[in-house]
């Protein structure tokens, strides 16, 4: 089965049905799978082939979600571009995975146009909204997207069908320990696999309304739409989390009953002094991931929600989903991120790789048919996650979290083996934010750490040597990398040093930088 | 004194913009649309408004049409707070 046919099976069974909500927007499962019927047409009309790589660089939106599937009924491979992604980075990616088409908005024409001429691979750009100037530049073709829509109007069937499950669906970026962006490659098997493992464990049906303020370039945000798309379901597409009180007026306006989160949401809800226990009573499941809440928050969310149920998840992008923790569970072992979800297999080992019993802690390794292909091109980095499983030529996902099991085999996060950053529940490689302060001609020495924050789990926070006689506030900094780096990667605080802690071979010790000051 | 929209000027370019880039901020545009505050900002603002006037923001209050543009921010303290006008 390929991803796309979850839209086609609901569109076939519920054509009526609004399938996705997006501000003034509602879309029918029909109207979707005819626009994306068009648009495929489109894209194929182009030059798009199999296996093309199609970019998709937009806020939440609905021309986002057509993009998606349009791609795949191409028979193309999508990927999600941060839309805060400045322009020397989304260059990047589009260059590493050779994009042969970029679907973006009119409104970030203005960052994208000095970059174009650095992305020579790329030839077509589809623009939603209307193109307000005339852009010109050189081979690259610019066409408006609901002028594609209308010139194939009347191709509404999808086209015909060139993949197998196993060819790719998806790249998904993400941080890299190296500092580049890595490209996960995610199969149709790999991505229905998941999509049907989640639904399962979460028992998604087509009465479901699931609200999503994650972006879609955050995997965890893309799989709402996928998984609800499989349910036959509604999705009520947020484009932000920024107003807690209009997610939560849409809640009982829309009679929502899942509710996907991540711990700075939950944080920011919790702040709300007007939330009164019980007032959604519709609302059938909350999940959370990306990293544990804390019992303080579980607790009071239980008490908010009492007839909701709460699921704690574990998951990583390389094979989107590993672990739930039953809700019935979440007053025994609130810390525990839970069990394997289903078809899925997890073991702990050691540094040889053996296999440890229960309160040892090792590396999770994930064993199923959602493990990722590897990273697009990067045979070594690929190779260092991927190793050799139970049966012969077979690959597991190691996943480079520590974790230890109780005796019942539940499972507990304990740390990260690099010295990744998760905040707002993304994860930010130190190394691509150090790269951008070094590119600061009065920066000396720059070190990148996650220091505790109550709302973000973790917030960036940048240490920085100035060069002798250089002068730079804090606000300088914080400036130079916003115009560098995606939003949730700008530090939050920066502290200027005369030095930086190193270790006996002479690297930086971030585990001293993490101390408090004087705090050896 | 400075007039109260360009004391919210000041603390949106100061806090949001890093200093710089001010006078590509129209009175008009959505912070949201911009991009210049997340969810943490909102927080950052709420806390900057509620010192700097001495008023109290209820949950029902933290809405786009309160918060999301220096005009709507000009409008919503000077409804809040009319003592500042």
């Amino acid at each position: 089965m390929q991803l796309e046919e979850f839209l086609e099976r609901s569109a076939g069974q519920s054509p009526d049905k609004i399938a996705l909500v997006c501000g003034d927007q509602r879309l029918t499962y029909r109207e979707i799978e005819e626009q994306c019927n068009r648009l495929a047409h489109a894209l194929s009309a182009m030059g798009i082939r199999r296996g093309d790589r199609v970019a998709v660089y937009l806020d939440n939106s609905a021309e986002a979600v057509l993009s998606i599937f349009a791609v795949l009924k191409a028979g193309a491979v999508f990927l999600m571009v941060n839309p805060t992604t400045k322009t020397e980075k989304l260059a990047y990616i589009l260059n590493n995975c050779r994009a042969a088409a970029l679907m973006t908005h009119a409104k970030k024409l203005p960052v994208l146009k000095d970059g174009l001429h650095a992305i020579p691979h790329l030839q077509n750009i589809i623009v939603a909204g209307a193109l307000t100037e005339a852009i010109e530049n050189g081979a690259k073709r610019f066409a408006n997207l609901n002028e594609l829509l209308t010139q194939h109007r009347s191709s509404t069937r999808p086209p015909v069908k060139r993949n197998i499950d196993i060819d790719l669906a998806a790249l998904i970026y993400t941080s890299g320990s190296t500092g580049n962006p890595k490209g996960v490659m995610m199969t149709h098997l790999n991505m229905v696999t998941a999509v049907r493992s989640i639904t399962q464990y979460l028992e998604n049906t087509g009465d479901d309304v699931i609200l999503s303020a994650l972006p879609l370039s955050f995997d965890y945000g893309l799989y709402q739409i996928l998984m609800g798309f499989a349910a036959g379901a509604t999705v009520i597409l947020e484009p932000s989390f920024a107003y807690p009180q209009v997610i939560l007026q849409k809640l009982s306006a829309e009679n929502v009953t899942g509710f996907p989160l991540v711990p700075t949401m939950v944080a920011l809800l919790l702040q709300m002094k007007g939330l009164l226990p019980g007032q959604f009573p519709r609302l059938r499941y909350i999940s959370n991931t990306a990293a544990a809440l804390p019992p303080s928050h579980i607790e009071r969310l239980s008490a908010l929600f009492p007839s909701t149920r709460i699921y704690s998840m574990y998951g990583l992008t390389e094979c989107k989903r590993v672990s739930y923790l039953p809700p019935d569970q979440l007053s025994i072992r609130p810390s525990s991120v839970g069990k394997a979800i289903p078809n899925t297999e997890v073991y702990i080992v050691d540094e040889q790789g053996g296999r440890v019993g229960p309160g040892t802690v090792g590396e999770l390794v994930v064993r199923g048919a959602h493990v990722m292909k590897g990273y697009w091109e990067k045979q070594d980095e690929t190779d260092r996650v991927l190793k050799p499983g139970p049966l012969p030529g077979e690959k597991v996902l190691y996943t480079g979290d520590l974790f230890r099991m109780d005796e019942e085999g539940y499972l507990y996060f304990v740390g990260r083996k690099d010295d990744i950053i998760k905040t707002r529940g993304e994860k930010v490689s130190p190394k691509e934010v150090e790269a951008v302060l070094y590119t600061l001609p009065e920066v000396k020495e720059a070190a990148v750490i996650g220091v505790p924050d109550p709302i973000l789990g973790q917030a960036i926070k940048a240490v920085v040597v100035l060069a002798d006689g250089s002068a730079l506030s804090d606000r300088d900094v914080m400036r130079h990398c916003a115009a560098h780096l995606e939003d949730f990667m700008v530090p939050k605080s920066v502290e200027f040093r005369a030095s930086l802690p190193k270790t006996t071979t002479g690297k930086i010790s971030k585990r001293e930088l993490g101390l408090p000051m004087g705090g050896r | 004194m400075p007039s109260i929209e360009q004391q919210l000027r000041e603390f949106v370019v100061n806090n949001f913009l890093f200093g710089q880039g001010g006078d590509q901020l129209s009175n008009r545009d959505s912070f949201l649309e911009k991009g210049i505050v997340d969810s943490t900002g909102v927080l950052e603002l709420v806390a900057f408004l509620e010192e700097q006037y001495q008023i109290k923001i209820d949950d029902e209050e933290l809405v786009p049409a309160n918060l999301d543009s220096i005009d709507n921010l000009v409008r919503f303290i000077e409804k809040k707070s009319p003592t500042t006008r």
